[in-house]
């Protein structure tokens, strides 16, 4: 599409419906958020450490403020980064690119769904304002604690942060559709269902979850706030509801939500690995029904979040049975992942490095669940520090490693420029070593018994003793150390986004369509819209002298059961 | 930034309709927090037998009227999305307009419902059945007014013979709404 008119700035950058823009402002919100949930979680984890201690850039840390700040810190780094980066900048950015049309199906929708996302954020933001601060119920919101102001002692925090939850998962909705709806029917000529890239078949999926399951959390959130401020008692078991079924309705959503973040990131991965090791990606088939019966079995395990709720053992049982039944279809594409590396010419760049260490960390995430899935282990277990650092090695190999493998791997396509590699490389090991050196203590924490949610360690003598302390500092300076490396990932993008060098159309010689626009795509994306001719993984094929086949240069598809008679 | 419409919009690798395949899902995310609601309610309902003679207090004969009344609309939409695909605009105008007329007189006869429920003490705190009952309802009422103010906006394209498809979205989306309707009627006011 050619616009006669120069395009001001409100219009180009603002009010835009160019996927491209609404995908980077969903990138850049979504850090900004991060960097509000980052700046929590050092002061959360100062106080824990050196409790009582004025916190630098913040002060003395009060009981109310420290129960706002954790709630604040999970509620942003799931719902205001990993999803809004992951699924929304990445889907907006990678889906139109990658199928090789113009812009998604609903522009305008699109726009709408940033919009509403936005006004999300400004409530989360103007909540921690408010007289009494930011909710501080934790981001599970279990009644009675959510639906009392009594109780949470935030009045005004705790509607404004549901309220702000609730549009949120309206501009996922909207933008859900849209991507499905895309990726179903924009595709270009030829690309045909196997011929997708497995990165957006992940985000499709992701998305489909996500509809599938929060609708009920829509309604449970519908009626938490008619608790909060109206006055009827669904949750309060004194007048007749039930605290337990927004446990439930919470989690039927919550669990499904680890894996609709999962997804993007696991397909982002997958993408930097066959491109890096110069291998057809092992499995692509196996991939996608391993990925669908992820999501199919994610639906069925999420009571084993309330083993000690007080649900009926008998229910136990069953979730313990799913919970690990779901692991055996994740193993499966970390083996097939491991399968496209193995005997790859490998180049250790920096989306390299970081979609290993995804491989890497996420497993630990992965085998520590098994002991929580087990409703035995999981009644020691539950609400210790084993948790925690358990769901942080999932969520942040998900959340910042995904991240930092998709941002530097499509880096020269989004921005037209290449990043510095040496610079990379130092952000790299100054993230992921120190990301180790904070939860491996807190493992360790957990399993000696240390509790979640405890504002002062002082106050219970078995959890003060000298180890433990050591221990939690540990993590704290960890914790200082990462946030501090993160600076190198900023002073990396200034320096490359000023250099004068342009990024070259396809530096890596990868096969998707995205690498055949220009660096960056114009609006509109090509002069002629791209048909396909074959799968994105044609990579080192024998019949080939170039290592690569991409998938819009017209010839042969050596997927084709035709294609070995038509070769002689 | 001018609208026009990018080839992506234009595209149908499936070939469904893109406006009607949003519509589906549209309905599929709207089939979950419907189910989800629902199934709170009938998991309380099978735990609370108090609950029947509460239900008691509701008046089946204004949902019974209103029942006929969506179902009559339902009606209308369909004979304007047959007149929108032969193109007699006028005809699928009127129909559009017929149909929310529909939902005009269902929201006025639940408005009466209300106020003689909250006229006479059932109101939204008085149990956890009357807060379901005020819930499920108001979220099924916001969805016909939604749908009402939808079609309001596009029967003027329609009438211009434009985005004439659109009148099939709508369409779907008010049989769903009939659908819920057809859910809650039972669950809310029948069953005793």
């Amino acid at each position: 599409m050619s616009h006669a008119h120069e395009m001001s700035f409100w219009e180009k950058y603002v009010f835009s419906t160019d996927h491209k823009v609404i995908g980077l402002q969903y990138m850049f919100t979504g850090m900004f958020m991060a960097l509000i949930g980052g700046f929590f979680v050092y002061v959360f984890r100062m106080q824990l450490a050196f409790p009582g201690i004025e916190v630098p850039g913040y002060g003395v840390v009060t009981p109310l403020a420290y129960n706002s700040l954790v709630t604040n810190h999970g509620t942003i780094m799931i719902f205001w980064f990993a999803m809004p980066v992951l699924i929304a900048a990445f889907g907006n950015i990678l889906i139109p690119l990658m199928i090789g049309c113009d812009d998604m199906v609903f522009p305008r929708i699109n726009r709408l769904s940033y919009q509403i996302f936005l006004l999300s954020a400004i409530i989360l933001i103007a909540s921690f304002f408010v007289p009494n601060g930011g909710f501080g119920g934790a981001w599970t919101s279990y009644p009675p604690l959510s639906a009392n102001a009594e109780y949470n002692a935030t009045p005004l925090g705790a509607p404004m942060w549901l309220i702000a939850v609730a549009l949120e998962f309206v501009a996922f909705l909207l933008g859900g559709i849209n991507f499905i709806t895309t990726l179903m029917n924009a595709r270009a000529p030829g690309m045909t269902m196997y011929k997708i890239p497995i990165v957006l078949w992940m985000i499709v999926i992701a998305s489909i979850l996500f509809m599938a399951s929060v609708g009920p959390l829509i309604a449970g959130a519908v009626m938490l706030l008619f608790d909060q401020t109206m006055g009827t008692h669904f949750y309060d078991a004194a007048g007749g509801g039930d605290p337990l079924l927004w446990q439930h309705l919470f989690w039927f959503f919550g669990h499904p939500e680890v894996y609709v973040v999962l997804l993007p990131a696991m397909g982002i991965v997958a993408e930097i690995m066959a491109v890096m090791a110069r291998k057809k990606l092992f499995g692509y088939k196996t991939i996608l029904y391993s990925v669908i019966a992820t999501g199919i079995l994610s639906f069925v395990v999420w009571a084993h979040h309330q083993f000690i709720a007080g649900i009926d053992p008998r229910m136990a049982n069953l979730f313990t049975v799913t919970t690990l039944l779901i692991s055996v279809p994740i193993a499966e594409l970390c083996f097939v992942y491991i399968a496209t590396l193995y005997g790859g010419s490998i180049t250790f760049n920096t989306p390299m490095l970081w979609a290993i260490s995804f491989l890497v960390e996420f497993l630990i995430g992965g085998v520590t669940g098994i002991f929580l899935g087990a409703s035995g282990a999981d009644i020691y277990f539950h609400d210790t520090y084993f948790v925690v650092a358990h769901f942080h090695y999932t969520f942040v190999p998900i959340a910042i490693i995904g991240f930092f493998a998709g941002i530097t791997f499509w880096f020269p396509k989004i921005f037209g420029k290449m990043l510095n590699e040496t610079l990379g490389k130092i952000h790299f090991w100054g993230t992921v070593i120190p990301f180790n050196f904070i939860f491996i203590p807190l493992f360790l924490l957990g399993a000696a018994g240390q509790h979640r949610r405890i504002y002062n360690f002082e106050n219970f003598r078995d959890l003060a003793s000298p180890e433990f302390y050591n221990l939690r500092v540990i993590a704290t300076i960890s914790l200082v150390l990462m946030i501090a490396f993160q600076l190198v990932f900023v002073i990396n993008m200034v320096i490359s986004l000023r250099s004068k060098k342009k990024a070259p159309k396809n530096p890596y010689n990868s096969n998707t369509l995205e690498w055949t626009a220009e660096s960056p795509p114009p609006h509109g994306n090509w002069p002629v819209l791209p048909t396909v001719y074959r799968g994105p993984y044609e990579y080192s094929h024998p019949d080939r002298e170039s290592d690569y086949w991409p998938q819009d240069e017209p010839g042969p598809d050596p997927t084709d059961p035709d294609y070995e008679s038509s070769k002689s | 930034m001018s609208h026009s419409v990018p080839i992506a919009t234009t595209r149908s690798a499936t070939g469904i309709p893109t406006s009607r395949l949003a519509v589906w899902w549209i309905l599929a995310s709207e089939v979950v927090i419907f189910g989800g609601l629902i199934t709170c309610y009938l998991l309380f309902r099978l735990h609370h037998e108090s609950w029947g003679y509460e239900a008691a207090y509701t008046n089946p004969w204004a949902g019974g009227f209103n029942t006929f009344v969506l179902l009559t609309s339902s009606l209308f939409v369909v004979l304007a999305h047959q007149a929108a695909e032969t193109k007699q605009t006028d005809k699928s105008f009127k129909y559009i307009w017929y149909t929310i007329g529909g939902g005009l007189i269902f929201m006025m006869v639940k408005a009466y419902e209300y106020t003689t429920e909250i006229t006479h003490g059932f109101t939204l705190t008085k149990s956890v059945f009357w807060s379901f009952y005020y819930t499920a309802t108001g979220l099924h009422g916001f969805h016909v007014l939604a749908g009402m103010v939808i079609m309001g906006i596009i029967s003027f394209d329609v009438k211009k013979g434009k985005n004439l498809h659109r009148v099939e979205a709508i369409g779907i989306y008010w049989h769903f709404v009939d659908v819920v309707w057809i859910f809650l009627f039972p669950l809310l006011y029948i069953a005793k």
